[in-house]
C-alpha cells in the first residue's frame, strides 16, 4: 500500500520499497528483462562493439516548460549514445529521492520516463531507488547508464573532423537553458520559451543509414554551441570557422539574451546536435531534421585559431570556452 | 545613411594614429561581440575606461555587503554580476541568503514576502541605475516598508573621466560616451569634456550606432575639433530625463567614493540623503568603513586609465580569470580584461 509522500522507508529495502517498485516502476516501465528483478540485468548482445555512457540529472526545477527530469534523463542518455553513431538499446535508472516528495510527482516523472523511452525505442533494464533526508536533495536526482550497439564500420567521434567539412546545427540553439532561466523566476520576464528536450537517437540512426559522410556529432548541452565547437576543434586539431548570421536562435532566446546580457552561444540545448561531415551531408541532415537544420560554418586545416566567428557586422570574433557561469548583468 | 561597411572603408583611409576610449562597459562588450576591433586599421586603437559599475566596486564595499550577508535575518538582494566581485578571497556568491534580482523593484516584493527578514538591496550603478534605485526607495517610503534598506554604492561618471583627462600620461584623443547614462543626464552633462579641449560622441549600442560613433569621433580627432556630439539622438536629449534627475537629487547626495583600481575620487559617489536616511543600510546596521587592501600585482587601475592593456598584466589569464577574478576588469563580464579573455585570448 503506497502513501502520498515518499518516506525514507521506500529506499530501505523492505516492504515499502517492494510496493514502490511493483506499483510504480514495474507498472510503468516493466519489460521482460526488468521484470526479473535480479540485482543485475542479463542482456543478450549481438557480436561487435557496444557504446556505454553515464550521466546524472540534478535539474532544478524538476518540472519545466517543455519537459521534466524524467524526459531529460532519457533524452540526455540516448542522445549521448547517438553521438558515437551507436543505436541506443538499454538504460539503467537510479533514483535519489528527497524524503517527503509527493508520490504524484514521482509518478509523473516515471510516466515521462516511460513515454520518452518508448519514443526513443529503448528499454529500462535495471535500476535502484534511494531516499535521502529532507533537504539533502532537491526533489529528485536521477543517474543513468546507457548501452548502445554500433554497426560495423561506423566511426563517428569529435576527433574525426577534417578540413573542408561542413559544420551544421539541427535547429535553433539554447532554448533548454533559456527556458530554465525563465522558469526558475531568476528573472521575472514574460518571455515564452519552451525547452527543446527531445530524444534524437532514431534520427541519427536514420541519418547514418543514409550517408557515410558524418564525421563528428556533439550535443550542445552544458557550455552551449561554443563548448561543443571548441571540443571538436581541440580533439580534431583543426580550426572551426562559423558565420554568426547563419546560426539559428529562437526569438525567445534572442530576447532573453538581449535583456539579461547572456551570450546565446553558451546556452545549453537538450534536443539539438552539432553535426560535422563532408559537404554532401547537408541535404540529408536537412531531410532528417527538417528545415531548422542549417550549415553554420566549415572546418579548416590546423591554423591554431580554435573557433572563430564572422560577426554579422563583418568583424571576426573568437568563440572561446566559457569560464565560470553566466550571470545576469546590471545593465 | 552610410552602411557599416562604408564606414569602415572610409575609416581605413585615415592614417593618423589615434586612441579612443569607450567609457561604458556595455560598449566594451558590444565592441568585442561585434568584432569591431578586427575591422579597424592598426593605427586606430580603442581602449576601455572605468565604465563598468560592478568592476569599480571596491573591496571595502563588498566587505560591507558580505557582513550583511552573514547575518541570519538578512536577505541581500543584488544584480547577478555582483556575486563574484572578490574581497579577500571571499565574494557574495558564497552566501545562501544572497538573492539575485534583475528588477530592483523586486527587492520590495522580497521585503513584503519576508516580513521576518531585513532585505538589503545593493545600490549599484551609474546615473542609469541610480534613478531606479532612488525610485525603489521612494516606493518603500510610500508603502511604509520597515524591513527594507539600500546599501549605497552608486557612482557618477564625470569625476572619473576628469581624472583620466587630468592624468599627465593621458594619451586619449577622444571618448565614446555612454548612451544610457546620457539618456538620464542629457548631452550637456558631458560638455565639461569639450570645455577642457577634449571631444566625445554619445553612442548607442547596436553595431551601426557604435560604428558611426567611432567614425564621427575619428573625423573629429583628425580635424582637431573639440565638441560633444550626440549620436544617440533618438534616446538622448540635451537636458536628459528631468524627472529621473529630480528623483536622484531627492534621494541621494553627492559624496566621495572609493573606486577599485583608482582609489578615492572626490564627489564621485551617491549616498542616501538625510530625508531618506531610514533606508540607509549603513546607518541601520551601523556598518563601519573598513580599509580592505586590493590585490597586489593587479594593474587594473592603469588599464582603467588607459595606460596599459590586459595582456600587460602578469596575473591576466594565469591567476586572474573570469571564474576566479582578482582585479576589477575581470570581475564583471563587461570588464576590459573579461572581454579580452573571452574574445581575444589565444
Amino acid at each position: 500500500m503506497l502513501v502520498d509522500k515518499i518516506g525514507l522507508n521506500v529506499g530501505s529495502g523492505g516492504r515499502q520499497m517492494q510496493d514502490f517498485i511493483k506499483e510504480v516502476i514495474l507498472k510503468k516501465l516493466g519489460n521482460n528483462i526488468l521484470n526479473v528483478l535480479d540485482d543485475s540485468a542479463v542482456i543478450t548482445m549481438e557480436k561487435g562493439r557496444i557504446a556505454m555512457t553515464s550521466d546524472s540529472y540534478v535539474v532544478s526545477p524538476a518540472f519545466f516548460k517543455g519537459g521534466d527530469i524524467g524526459r531529460l534523463c532519457i533524452c540526455g542518455t540516448v542522445n549521448d549514445l547517438a553521438t558515437s553513431g551507436a543505436k541506443a538499446k538499454y538504460i539503467s535508472l537510479s533514483f535519489i529521492i528527497e524524503e517527503g516528495t509527493s508520490l504524484a510527482d514521482i509518478e509523473k516523472i516515471v510516466d515521462s520516463v516511460s513515454i520518452t523511452a518508448k519514443e526513443a525505442g529503448v528499454m529500462i533494464v535495471t535500476g535502484d531507488t534511494k531516499v535521502v533526508e529532507k533537504g539533502r536533495c532537491d526533489l529528485m536526482y536521477i543517474n543513468t547508464t546507457g548501452i548502445g550497439v554500433l554497426d560495423e564500420g561506423v566511426s563517428i567521434s569529435t576527433h574525426n573532423a577534417v578540413e573542408k567539412d561542413v559544420v551544421m546545427v539541427t535547429g535553433p540553439i539554447g532554448d533548454h537553458e533559456a527556458s530554465l532561466v525563465i522558469y526558475r523566476k531568476l528573472i521575472d520576464l514574460n518571455i515564452d520559451i519552451k525547452s527543446d528536450v527531445a530524444p534524437l537517437n532514431l534520427k541519427i540512426e536514420e541519418l547514418i543509414g543514409q550517408t557515410k559522410g558524418v564525421h563528428a556529432i556533439k550535443d550542445p548541452t552544458r557550455g552551449g554551441l561554443s563548448g561543443s565547437l571548441n571540443e571538436i576543434a581541440d580533439n580534431s586539431n583543426c580550426e572551426i570557422e562559423i558565420f554568426e548570421d547563419k546560426v539559428p536562435f529562437s526569438n525567445g532566446v534572442k530576447a532573453l539574451c538581449d535583456i539579461v546580457g547572456f551570450d546565446p552561444f553558451y546556452l545549453a540545448s537538450e534536443g539539438r546536435y552539432v553535426i560535422v561531415g563532408s559537404s554532401d551531408i547537408e541535404p540529408v541532415v536537412k531531410k532528417v531534421f527538417g528545415n531548422g537544420a542549417s550549415v553554420i560554418g566549415r572546418v579548416n586545416s590546423n591554423k591554431k585559431r580554435g573557433v572563430v566567428m564572422h560577426t554579422e557586422l563583418g568583424g571576426l570574433r573568437k568563440l572561446g570556452v566559457m569560464d565560470g557561469i553566466q550571470l545576469p548583468r546590471i545593465c | 545613411m552610410k552602411s557599416s561597411a562604408d564606414i569602415f572603408r572610409e575609416i581605413a583611409d585615415i592614417k593618423d594614429r589615434m586612441t579612443l576610449m569607450e567609457v561604458c562597459g556595455t560598449h566594451t562588450m558590444s565592441i568585442a561581440k561585434f568584432g569591431i576591433k578586427s575591422l579597424l586599421p592598426s593605427n586606430i586603437n580603442i581602449i576601455s575606461g572605468p565604465g563598468c559599475p560592478v568592476c569599480v566596486t571596491s573591496s571595502g564595499d563588498i566587505f560591507k555587503a558580505i557582513q550583511l550577508a552573514k547575518k541570519d535575518d538578512v536577505i541581500v538582494a543584488t544584480f547577478g554580476d555582483m556575486l563574484r566581485v572578490p574581497c579577500n578571497g571571499d565574494s557574495l556568491i558564497n552566501y545562501k541568503n544572497v538573492k539575485t534580482i534583475y528588477n530592483p523593484m523586486d527587492s520590495i516584493k522580497l521585503a513584503k514576502d519576508n516580513p521576518e527578514k531585513e532585505v538589503v538591496l545593493i545600490g549599484i550603478g551609474f546615473e542609469t541605475t541610480a534613478p531606479i534605485i532612488a525610485s525603489v526607495i521612494i516606493s518603500a517610503d510610500k508603502d511604509n516598508i520597515g524591513n527594507f534598506t539600500v546599501l549605497p554604492m552608486n557612482k557618477v561618471v564625470p569625476p572619473a573621466v576628469e581624472l583620466i583627462i587630468g592624468n599627465k600620461n593621458n594619451k586619449i584623443d577622444g571618448f565614446i560616451l555612454p548612451g544610457h547614462v546620457a539618456a538620464i543626464t542629457g548631452k550637456k552633462y558631458f560638455d565639461f569634456i569639450s570645455e577642457k579641449g577634449g571631444r566625445g560622441v554619445i553612442s548607442g549600442f547596436d553595431p551601426v550606432g557604435i560604428s558611426s560613433s567611432i567614425y564621427e569621433l575619428v573625423l573629429m580627432i583628425k580635424n582637431k575639433k573639440s565638441a560633444i556630439v550626440n549620436n544617440y539622438g533618438c534616446v538622448v536629449s540635451d537636458e536628459g530625463n528631468v524627472l529621473a534627475k529630480q528623483i536622484m537629487k531627492d534621494v541621494f547626495s553627492v559624496s566621495d567614493a572609493e573606486w577599485r583600481g583608482l582609489g578615492v575620487i572626490k564627489k564621485s559617489g551617491l549616498e542616501i540623503s538625510e530625508k531618506y536616511s531610514k533606508f540607509d543600510a549603513v546607518k541601520k546596521f551601523g556598518i563601519k568603513n573598513v580599509k580592505v587592501s586590493e590585490s597586489s600585482g593587479c594593474i587594473c587601475g592603469q588599464i582603467l586609465m588607459g595606460n596599459k592593456l590586459p595582456v600587460d598584466c602578469s596575473n591576466y589569464a594565469t591567476k586572474c580569470t573570469p571564474s576566479n577574478p582578482i582585479g576589477p576588469c575581470m570581475v564583471s563580464s563587461e570588464g576590459t580584461c573579461a572581454a579580452y579573455y573571452k574574445y581575444f585570448r589565444d
